[in-house]
Order: structure tokens, then sequence, then C-alpha cells
């Protein structure tokens, strides 16, 4: 079968699909796969500007989809990677514009060509979410540590076993190990209790994430960034490696480091 | 020592973290469901209506909970402590009006001897089985059909 479609989705909104997305996109790319990313959220066109390449847009998924390009016409390359594509949204269209088997199409004539097919899923359980649903192989759900992001990463968890396309892998993004420490956020522990997923990344707060969007380079190509490489492990272990989880509590303050002297640790 | 530090600087104290996890647990197990709280109280008042009816049962021990294995796996889980040492007459069975004063026996018969057997009952989620399964010792009988205007109290 080619390729594999993995989607990345989360039901609410902000939670940081697109950095995922895009991020996932150049580490899968700097291992060496053929990796095209989709924006499926129609209407509100995102992942060219976190990827930085706004400017190259001529055609759009609509644009496919309703026979005015062809594939390879609105496929863009990125600058930096002779492997890694993007197929934009549509910014004037909405989500009806595109269905469910559009995007099979879509992907399976993209399956023969590239190893990850990555789709950028709009917010929300709708049409968008649909479309983005469809072909996956794998979904990968990200969510952040607070109530009500855990919430809807639980039922479009639902939405997603109810589709048999479960049951999904978990990014717990913006994760801040101070917060955790202090008992007052909820931990990866926590998160994997209530959801019961498999988690695939998590993703500690970095705010070298702001200023890579700000500038269009993805943080997975900053090597200074804690979240940079920890989206890399991510890709990591997309592509089947067995990768430990970073241990994001590097600088422990005073009182922890007392703690730990005496439990031995 | 450990511990006694964690007091000491107050870390011991539930955090919202903490807070949060109950939170989401709640809400979680209705949304899963699909049946909100108030929604399942109102089920659990009707439930504990019909059982009174044929049971005296310790009403301050009553605990009907949903629990929750994961997402999928949803089950009712009652329990109904009986008292033994008394049963609904048949007279406080059929006739409407004595009922609030089986109601009041109930009450009074929590007295400290009092003998209380558990009735366990177990009803898995809807989709997954059909036939609710019962376990207990003594579990209660579904109630005939004309008993359903005196379901609400």
């Amino acid at each position: 079968m080619g390729g594999k479609v993995v989607t990345i989705s989360s039901g609410k909104g902000g939670v940081g699909k697109t950095t995922a997305t895009a991020n996932l996109g150049i580490s899968l790319a700097s291992l060496g796969k053929r990796v095209v990313v989709i924006d499926a959220d129609i209407g509100l066109r995102n992942l060219d500007v976190i990827m930085g390449l706004e400017n190259r847009i001529v055609y759009d998924l609509v644009d496919i989809v309703e026979g005015r390009s062809k594939l390879r016409q609105a496929m863009i390359k990125h600058k930096k990677f002779n492997d890694l594509f993007l197929i934009p949204a549509a910014q004037t269209r909405d989500k009806m514009a595109v269905s469910p088997d559009d995007m099979v199409k879509l992907t399976d004539e993209l399956r023969a060509d590239f190893d990850y097919i990555l789709i950028d899923s709009p917010a929300g359980i709708e049409r968008g979410f649909r479309n983005a649903l469809e072909p996956a192989d794998e979904v990968l759900i990200v969510t952040n540590p607070e109530v009500s992001a855990v919430r809807d990463a639980d039922r479009i968890i639902g939405l997603i076993e109810a589709a048999d396309k479960g049951p999904g892998k978990l990014i717990i993004n913006r994760l801040k190990t101070d917060m955790v420490r202090k008992g007052e956020m909820l931990s990866s522990d926590d998160v994997f209790d209530i959801l019961g997923l498999t988690i695939i990344g998590i993703i500690p707060e970095d705010e070298l994430v702001l200023s890579a969007s700000n500038s269009g380079v993805p943080v997975t190509l900053n090597l200074q960034s804690k979240a940079g490489m920890a989206f890399s492990n991510v890709a990591r272990r997309v592509i089947g490696e067995d990768v430990p989880f970073m241990n994001l509590d590097e600088n422990p303050g005073i009182f922890q480091r007392l703690v730990r002297l005496l439990d031995g640790r | 020592m450990t511990n006694l530090l964690s007091r000491l600087f107050g870390r011991a104290k539930k955090g919202s973290g903490a807070t949060a996890k109950d939170r989401l647990r709640f809400v979680l197990q209705h949304d899963r469901i699909n049946l909100p709280p108030e929604r399942m109280e109102e089920m659990k008042r009707e439930i504990l209506a019909v059982i009174v009816k044929y049971l005296v049962v310790d009403q301050d021990r009553v605990e009907i909970d949903l629990e929750q294995r994961d997402r999928r796996h949803s089950k009712l889980v009652a329990e109904i402590p009986i008292v033994n040492s008394t049963t609904v007459d048949a007279r406080a069975v059929n006739d409407p009006d004595a009922k609030a004063d089986g109601a009041g026996a109930n009450g009074a018969s929590n007295g400290a001897d009092a003998e209380a057997a558990d009735a366990e009952t177990s009803v898995e989620d809807q989709d997954r089985a059909p036939a609710a399964p019962v376990e207990g010792e003594q579990a209660a009988e579904p109630g005939d059909g004309d008993d359903d205007k005196d379901a609400k109290t």
C-alpha cells in the first residue's frame, strides 16, 4: 500500500496540532523519509506560515479536488528538504468543499510516492475532522495537560474508535515540568490514566516554539530546543524506533534535590 | 522523612493538578455514557423508589455509582443494603397512601441492631451487554409493568 497516512487531531483548537504536524514533517524528512504534509483546515490555513512556505502558494487542496490543478502542481517543496512537500488548505472556501472520499482518493495517489502523508486536522468534530480522519492509517491526538483539552481529546478518541481508526496515540504538548512538580498541573501519567492511550510524545513548554513560528522555521530544526528534540523523538517513534522519553526534570529546585537525596534517588 | 519535609514545605497539600484530575474523571464518566450528572441522580432516585416498594433498605448506605474501566467499559454498580429484620408488608406495597409510612419505617429501622444484607447489582454498559447481569446474594427483581405510576416519589 506504500506510504502511511498519519492524521494529527485534537478536538480542541490551539493545543498545537499545526505545530506538531510541521515539526513531525520536518523531523521525518530529516530522517530521510519522503513526506507530504496536508493542511486540512480549509478556510483557516496555517500550516504554510508555520513551515515558512506561505509565499510559494499557487494552488491549494480545493484546487486539486476540483481539478483546477494537478496534484504535483499544488505541492510546495520545502526550502531545506527536497523530499518534503506541503499541500496548503484553501483560504477562501469552507470545509464542505472537500469530502472524506476526496481525501481518500488524494492520499491514495500520494501513497505511491511518499513514505508518510501527514494530515493536519482542523479543530472540532465536524466535516473537516471527518475529512482528515477518513484516510488515516494512524491518528495522533495532541492535547495539553489541562482540563478542557483533555476532555475534548477524550471526545475525539471516542469518535476515532467509533470510526475504526483507533486507538490512536497521544502527544502531550506544552507540559510545564516545574508546575507538575508543584502539583499544579496534570502530569503525563495523569493524562495517561484518564485517557488510557499510549503516549508517543511529551513536549515540554518551550519559548523557542513561538520564536520558531515567528520566523517560520519549525523548532525541531533548532538543536537548542527541548521541544524540538521532543518532536524529533516523536518522529523516530512514528517510524518504529524505540526512543526513551527525555528527562524533562533536569533542573530540579533545591527542595527537589534534597528530597531525592533523602530518598536515595 | 521525605514525607515530613513535604509537609513542612506544604507540598503534601493537594495541588490543583489533582483537582483537575478528579474533575476530569467525573466529567468524562458522564460524557462517555452521555448521561449528565443531574439525569443520573434522577435515575438513582427512580431505581431506589422501585426497590423500596419491595424491600426495606438502609437508605443512608445506598450507593449507586458509575464505574469505568476505560472508555468502552462502563458499569453501574449498586450497593443497596437490605434491612433483614423487617419486610415491607403487603399493605405498604399495594396502597400508595401507606407508602409514606413505609418509607418512615425504613428510616427508623436504621438502628444499630438492624441486620443489613448487601445486595450488589451490576449493570454493564448497554451497548456491550444488553442483558443486565445480576450479582449478589439478594438481588432486586424487576417490578411488574403496572407499578410504573408508583416509581416516582
